[in-house]
């Protein structure tokens, strides 16, 4: 698979409410592979996470973002969705009045991955039933009311009906109890494939560990600082950020920007 | 069906008007020769005429209401009270002349017909051009008609009731259409009948500065049940017309009648109507109101509780969009012990658009064991849309349940994004976000309204978001 087949960002400079957040980030993550990001709060993970989908917030000054080929710069969210980004949030907002069914139904719908009623059912129970969803929240509105676990197993729900071709998972860890977060693991596990591109944001070494991630990359204030195999990520959950960004690290404001 | 529901004066489908084909009309303005000329083309009975006359006077009495949406725009001497499109009123589509039946069928009334009515009224400027009955139902004794004919065939009946729920002084506009009123519907349910399939009345204005006053009374005698569907609609003209109803109900004891709005009047109309509904003992009353077009509404459909047990409930949704103020809302009057009501509005604004509940309750010092519940919802597409809540309550008697929730949210930047960041354009996102927003109004539709309403309220959406 060639590389251009995934995912590649350039020199991405980012900015929002007149402040830079990304200051020239390199990244790429080919199909058929997992990358981890980790980085101190604050760092700009969730922005590039937004950024990589197309937010209207988030203006990119330079660089560019390629995917599946293509530049992808300029594309509105939809239109990359419908490339096959997925973005599972950090934090999934609440939509009244429109029940996960239908949302649900009308996302594949606009992605040409509409499936006939029954099929489309039988599918949502299926994988409902493998993230131990109950089957009432089919008709609950989206994200309305739910806790924080039920948000994540739902942002999962949703990637196994859409199958993407890259998910960006923003701290889809957080706030999971052991069993929900080896129910969320085991579904990017029994996802991924050859065709298929994952970038996990975590802080966590444990998801890493049932996700066997190929490269973890560790952005500060704004930029990839180091890269490297899993193993960073086990330094980092045992030691913290300091060995690898030096002792400032612990506050970033404290840094030269 | 091509039915009358949501859309913008942008996209507003029916926008279309037919030449004017009218075979009697009255001058401009409001004159007491005006009241005369319709009475006597009517050829009406004399106690109309003076009923007419007197109400013109309280119409002249009473000065404009202020305390609502804006109506300084109505210009009284530039609009025709009386305008007659056809000599006669036809019991088949054949005899309709061509140009109405066109404007009918692209409207979809004659298919709607075949498909799930009981009866079909549609009225053209001041008359009826069309009416028909199932013969099953006439032969039960049921009558459908409009409300000239009522007054003609079944005058005693129609004497009793009319004018007996709304008095003609009761407000400017009741009193306006008390005098100028043509057309509408009359429509009598004898004892213990049930009408099990609905009843329609299509209101079309096809005149430009034109005033539509259709009258229309409900009879539903003792244990009978009877759902009546009325849809408005009319062309854009850059003048403003007038549509200023006046439907009176009366529901005997254990009787249910159900009276489902869809007004989609184009945006130059001024859409001024008074509903009222006496509700007997264990009687039950339900306005499902839907207000998606028109310059200005201002409806604030009533029951009266006044037998024990009764029961009403106002089901209503709202849909403004830019240069459009949707003032409307519910009352709930309780007179009699041991009844209930029910008022649930939903309103949207869109661009400047601008939605207001205005809702009251009263409860009278003999109605105990008073159960009242009030819900109002408000979404707010754009930062310019507005929407407005004002509750009056007025409760005499202690042993009251009064519930009443009220909330205001608005689309919001991170509900777009999240919804098309799987795919969904931003007008889908927010047509899906509005049609979830009017489904408890949609699901008491019957199914071809609710289908092409919510196809309407998705082609509003298209174009102008964000
Ligand atoms: N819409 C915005 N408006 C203003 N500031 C923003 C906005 N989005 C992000 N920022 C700022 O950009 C910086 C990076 O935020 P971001 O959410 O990307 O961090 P993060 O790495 O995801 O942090 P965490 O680990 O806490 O989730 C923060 O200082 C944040 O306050
Ligand atoms: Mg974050």
């Amino acid at each position: 698979m060639p590389r251009s087949e995934g995912l590649t960002v350039k020199n991405l400079r980012v900015t929002t409410a007149g402040k830079e957040i990304l200051s020239g980030v390199d990244l790429s993550v080919p199909a058929g592979e997992v990358h981890a990001l980790m980085g101190p709060n604050g760092s700009g993970k969730s922005t590039l996470a937004h950024t990589l989908m197309g937010h209207p917030a988030y203006t990119i000054t330079s660089g560019s973002i390629h995917f599946a080929g293509q530049d992808i710069t300029h594309l509105r969210a939809d239109q990359r969705a419908r490339l096959g980004i997925f973005l599972s949030f950090q934090y999934p907002v609440a939509v009244p009045g429109v029940t996960v069914v239908n949302f649900l139904r009308a996302a594949m719908r606009s992605q040409g991955k509409e499936l006939p009623a029954r099929e489309f059912m039988k599918a949502l129970t299926a994988e409902m039933e493998k993230l131990k969803i109950d089957p009432a929240f089919r008709s609950r509105y989206l994200n309305d009311g739910f806790s924080g676990g039920e948000k994540k197993r739902c942002e999962i729900l949703q990637m196994a009906m859409l199958k993407p071709r890259l998910a960006i998972l923003d701290e889809t860890d957080s706030g999971l109890d052991v069993d929900a977060l080896r129910i969320v693991a085991d579904g990017v596990s029994q996802l991924r494939n050859p065709d298929m591109g994952v970038l996990v944001i975590t802080h966590y070494y444990r998801i890493l560990e049932q996700l066997q991630p190929d490269y973890v990359h560790i952005l500060h204030a704004g930029k990839i600082v180091a890269s490297g195999e899993a193993e960073l990520a086990r330094t980092i959950e045992k030691s913290g950020y300091e060995p690898i960004l030096g002792p400032e690290a612990a506050s970033p404001e404290a840094l030269p920007v | 069906m091509s039915i009358e529901a949501a859309s913008l004066s942008k996209d507003y489908e029916y926008g279309f008007h037919d030449i004017d084909v009218s075979v009697f009309k009255t001058e401009k303005g409001l004159t007491e020769e005006v009241v005369r000329a319709i009475s006597a083309h009517k050829n009406e009975p004399l106690w109309m005429l003076e009923y007419r006359l007197k109400a013109l006077q309280h119409f002249r009495d009473r000065p404009m209401p202020t305390w609502g949406a804006d109506l300084s725009g109505i210009d009284f001497d530039n609009i025709y009270y009386y305008i007659k499109p056809v000599d006669e009123q036809k019991r088949s589509w054949d005899d309709v002349p061509d140009s109405i039946k066109q404007t009918f069928d692209r409207l979809g009334i004659p298919q709607a017909e075949r498909k799930f009515l009981a009866g079909v009224s549609a009225q053209y400027d001041s008359e009826v051009v069309y009416h028909s009955i199932r013969e099953d139902l006439a032969k039960q004794g049921v009558f459908f008609s409009d409300c000239d004919s009522g007054l003609r065939e079944h005058e005693e009946l129609f004497r009793s009731y009319f004018g007996t729920i709304i008095p003609s002084n009761d407000n400017k506009f009741a009193a306006l259409n008390s005098a100028v009123w043509s057309g509408g519907s009359f429509v009598y349910v004898p004892k213990g009948v049930r009408v099990e399939i609905p009843l329609q009345a299509y209101f079309r204005i096809n005149s430009d500065n034109m005033g539509q006053f259709e009258r229309t009374l409900i009879i539903a005698e003792e244990g009978s049940y009877v759902h009546y569907i009325e849809g408005c609609t009319a062309p854009n003209y850059s003048s403003d017309s007038l549509h200023s109803a006046v439907v009176e109900i009366v529901a005997h004891p254990g009787a249910h009648v159900r009276y489902t709005t869809i007004q989609n009047w184009s945006n130059n109309v001024y859409n001024l109507v008074t509903k009222r509904a006496m509700v007997y003992a264990h009687a039950r009353m339900e306005w499902i109101d839907g207000n998606l077009g028109s310059k200005v509404t201002m409806k604030y459909p009533s029951i009266y509780l006044m037998g024990e047990g009764a029961h009403g409930e106002v089901l209503s949704a709202a849909f403004a969009g830019t240069g459009q103020h949707q003032d409307a809302g519910a009352k709930a009057i309780h007179v009699a012990p041991h009844t209930t009501s029910n008022i649930v509005s939903r309103s949207i604004s869109k661009g400047s658009g601008r939605t207001s509940y205005r809702g009251h309750i009263k409860v009278h010092p003999k109605a105990f064991d008073v159960h009242i519940n009030v819900r109002c919802d408000a979404l707010l597409l754009d930062t310019e849309s507005r929407s407005d809540t004002y509750p009056y309550m007025d409760v005499e008697n202690p042993d009251v349940t009064i519930g009443h929730e009220a909330s205001v949210s608005k689309v919001g930047e991170e509900q777009l994004f999240y919804m098309t960041s799987r795919g969904l354009s931003e007008e889908e996102a927010t047509a899906l976000i509005v049609n979830g927003f009017f489904e408890p109004f949609v699901k008491e539709l019957p199914m071809e309204y609710a289908v092409e309403l919510n196809r309407l309220l998705t082609a509003s959406m298209e174009g102008s978001v964000g």
